[in-house]
């Protein structure tokens, strides 16, 4: 095994395991954090079902979004909806045999990487250009869509430009699944491009993009409105009632 | 007329540029010792606040899902920063939700987060300093908790959690606000934010009854501590005496004693408003509730009816049940607590209140949804019957309704400027500068269709109006109560008819 390929499997082991654990101590801390009034947004759904399609349209459309700012939501949704295809795509890597839908998926997800790039770009303009959204902006905002912007460019020169040894690269992650590594291409785009990916799954369960898990647990999303039909109590909010010590 | 200068209300509204800093000396007075210690807080800022603030923050973050999911969430995509009316009315980068929320985060992120603790100029974390005790004190009182970003956040990540928190920081450290801590401390000592007692209360209503017969010839009842009741109404104590919320309870009285309704206030609980919510203090909004649920058990009360008063309403609605309930004791045929307004609408409904529409001829109105009862509660037994009940109410009884332009009314609309507790006189450049997007929208329907008046349901938007309405040219009066109009129109069945009979009164049955 070439120092390359052990490097790169350290790093992606390593990764998925911080990526996991860290989401999911994240997902148990929302999880068992009680919310001890009831604050949906309202006018908020009456019922659970209610409620799960509020979540639905938030997440497939970005609802409240596009009441807000058209520019934001357009560039949000080629983003967010790009990469998902281009993520679909990659399934390909990680599946003996590929699955069907995803063999036919494939021109659109290739194609999908021009809308995610054009998002990330809209974006990042307005970091740049409207004087709000410039005063927010933190260095880490900036190195976000860096990263992002960078993945892109650099899956997309293997894709349109500089084409990898894409067998050689489903080998690599069939094998490192299996836990029986095997060499990986070392062509300069495919190891940046791989590299950018390692750093967005470290940063991923440390950063904002906590965002994707916590749109569920939003309290003013999430909740039902029906606070006179059923009495809402926080466990610690018993307690104080019961005139424990917290 | 003021040493600050009043925004203009221009031909469209737009989206100032910011400007840093310009409300930067804005901040309310601080509580004394005696006003905060009631409130079972620190009297003054304590030697070791910081690593108090530190605690408290990690506290809230373990008890609130809101705040924890709130803080780690946003992705400063940039989306609220146009909607918060301080904002656009200051033109503070500050007074952007993103950027107050961004407050407390910083802090957070430093000592909660590993990027804030190890890289914190990437993240823009900050240590928690003297200064940013400044800036918290500052402009977590310069946030009305309207909820207007939450609408219109991705994650619904909603300011006033985050400034709830903020508030109750530093309240644990011993800086509280001096306007709120010492309503909530008059309620515990007399039972209303006035500190008006039950012999003035007595009389109060005494004279109300007097006025009534007089201008009506009907003797309608505002009875206090009546036991056996069905109905106890709690209102915000304003509506006792102040202009124009006592022209609203009034028509309260009215509606109850058309109906056959029996009801009674009660000088335990003469207060609706529970300004417990505003400093995010759960123990001091349940010990303020709880005297509803003993008023109402004490005087064998069947239902609980709340009057005009948007965060009372919140807290009645969203929270009383929470907080006090359950409420077993009371009729199951109503929800508990009920709204005036749905009470009046279900009577229109059922017919039981006609109205002479033309009595109001003397005014066009529109109708100011106030951000409590928008956002943050219901009306009735569909989502955005709060938008629904009173506009029915106001058209079965004015001939002369127009709504304001649509982005600044239902769930979007703009705060009066005055809530979340900061109606106070030390705040009155801020109040009149907040006010700015609903006087803009005003404008446009005073244009459109000659509106005359402005119609709204509760005693914080009512005071602040009556006092910022001069500042931008319109007239202190033309500010009225929703129960005002019902009580200007409403045909009592028993008054005396000396002269001609009433005219058509309409088809609202
Ligand atoms: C449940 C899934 C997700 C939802 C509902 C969601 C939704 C959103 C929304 C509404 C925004 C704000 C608008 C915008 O700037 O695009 C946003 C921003 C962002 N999202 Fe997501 N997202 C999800 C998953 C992800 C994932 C998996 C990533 C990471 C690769 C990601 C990366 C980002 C980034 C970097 C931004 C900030 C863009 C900026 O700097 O303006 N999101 N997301
Ligand atoms: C372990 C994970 C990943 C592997 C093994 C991988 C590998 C690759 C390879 C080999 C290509 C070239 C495809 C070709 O030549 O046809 C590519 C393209 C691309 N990758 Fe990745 N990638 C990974 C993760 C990601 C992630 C997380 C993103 C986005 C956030 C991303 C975005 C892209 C884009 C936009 C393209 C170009 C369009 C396309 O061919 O789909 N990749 N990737
Ligand atoms: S809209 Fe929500 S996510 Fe976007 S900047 Fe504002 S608070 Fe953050
Ligand atoms: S809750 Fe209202 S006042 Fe506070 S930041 Fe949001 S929009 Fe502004």
């Amino acid at each position: 095994m070439s120092l390359v390929t052990g490097l790169y499997v350290v790093l992606f082991y390593a990764a998925t395991v911080l990526l996991v654990v860290g989401l999911a101590f994240r997902i148990k801390k929302y999880a068992s954090t009680p919310a001890p009034l009831k604050i949906p947004t309202t006018p908020a759904p009456t019922t659970q079902s209610g409620v799960v399609l509020r979540l639905f349209r938030e997440v497939v459309f970005f609802e409240s979004l596009f009441k807000s700012n058209k520019w934001i939501w357009l560039f949000g949704y080629l983003f967010h909806f790009g990469m998902l295809l281009v993520l679909l795509r990659h399934l390909r890597y990680f599946t003996d045999p590929v699955w069907t839908w995803v063999a036919l998926m494939q021109p659109f997800g290739k194609y999908a990487s021009f809308a995610m790039l054009a998002g990330l770009l809209g974006l990042w303009a307005r970091r740049f250009l409207v004087d709000r959204v410039r005063y927010i902006s933190a260095p880490s905002d900036h190195l976000m869509l860096a990263l992002l912007v960078g993945i892109a460019i650099t899956g997309m020169g293997m894709t349109f430009v500089a084409h990898t040894d894409i067998v050689m690269v489903k080998a690599f992650f069939l094998g490192l699944m299996r836990f029986s590594p095997q060499p990986l291409p070392t062509d300069l785009l495919l190891l940046a491009h791989l590299g950018m990916v390692v750093a967005l799954m470290i940063v991923f369960p440390i950063s904002k993009l906590l965002h994707a898990p916590g749109v569920f647990f939003s309290p003013s999303r999430n909740q039902v409105d029906n606070p006179r039909e059923k009495r809402h109590l926080a466990p610690w909010a018993a307690r104080l009632e019961s005139g424990e010590q917290r | 007329m003021a040493d600050f200068e009043v925004p203009v209300l221009r031909e469209y509204p737009i989206i100032p540029k910011l400007k840093e800093g310009t409300m930067a000396h804005s901040s309310p007075f601080v509580a004394k010792p005696i006003i905060q210690e009631p409130l079972g807080f620190p009297g003054e800022l304590l030697d070791n606040w910081k690593e108090v603030a530190i605690e408290k923050m990690g506290e809230l973050c373990g008890k609130y899902r809101s705040l924890q999911v709130y803080l780690d969430s946003c992705v400063k995509c940039g989306a609220c920063t146009d909607k918060c009316h301080y904002y656009l009315g200051t033109t503070d980068p500050k007074n952007m939700p993103v950027a107050r929320q961004d407050l407390l985060r910083k802090v957070y992120r430093r000592y909660f987060t590993f990027a804030g603790k190890y890289f914190p100029k990437l993240v823009g974390a900050a240590d928690l300093t003297e200064e940013v005790l400044d800036d918290w004190y500052s402009y977590f009182h310069q946030c009305s908790q309207c909820r207007r970003c939450s609408v219109f956040c991705p994650y619904g990540i909603d300011t006033a959690e985050i400034s709830m928190a903020a508030r109750e920081i530093m309240d644990a450290v011993g800086k509280g606000q001096k306007y709120c801590n010492e309503i909530i401390g008059k309620v515990y000592k007399i039972g209303n934010n006035l500190g008006l007692p039950e012999p003035a209360l007595r009389d109060t209503l005494e004279g109300i009854e007097e006025d009534v017969e007089d201008d009506t010839g009907v003797k309608v009842r505002y009875p206090l501590d009546v036991k056996g009741a069905d109905v106890l109404l709690v209102t915000p104590s304003a509506d006792f005496f102040a202009e124009p919320h006592v022209d609203g309870l009034i028509g309260y009285g009215k509606v109850f004693h058309e109906a056959g309704i029996s009801w009674t206030f009660s000088s335990k609980a003469s207060e609706a408003a529970n300004f417990g919510m505003f400093i995010g203090s759960y123990e001091n909004m349940r010990r303020v509730s709880m005297r509803i649920r003993e008023a109402a058990l004490e005087l064998g009360v069947k239902r609980i009816v709340f009057g005009e008063c948007g965060h009372a309403w919140r807290v009645a609605y969203s929270f009383l049940n929470t907080l006090a309930g359950p409420f077993d004791f009371l009729d199951p045929r109503y929800p508990v607590p009920q709204h005036i307004c749905e009470v009046t609408n279900g009577l229109i409904k059922e017919g039981k209140l006609k109205f002479d529409k033309s009595l109001n001829d003397d005014m066009k109105l529109t109708f100011h949804d106030s951000c409590n009862v928008a956002r943050a509660s219901r009306m009735g037994d569909k989502p955005g019957g709060q938008f629904v009940i009173p506009r029915e109410i106001i058209k079965s009884c004015c001939n002369y309704f127009y709504d304001m332009p649509a982005d600044t009314i239902h769930e979007s609309t703009y705060c009066c400027g005055g809530g979340g507790g900061l109606l106070t006189d030390d705040l009155m450049e801020l109040r009149v500068k907040g006010a700015m997007p609903r006087m803009q929208a005003l404008k446009t329907v005073v244009e459109e269709h000659g509106v005359t008046n402005l119609v709204a349901i509760c005693a914080i938007c009512k005071s602040q109006f009556a006092k910022t309405l001069p500042y931008y040219g319109f007239d202190m009066n033309s500010i009225v109560s929703l129960h005002q109009l019902v009580s200007n129109a409403i045909i009592l069945s028993d008054a005396p008819k000396d002269d001609d009979e009433n005219d058509d009164d309409g088809d609202d049955a």
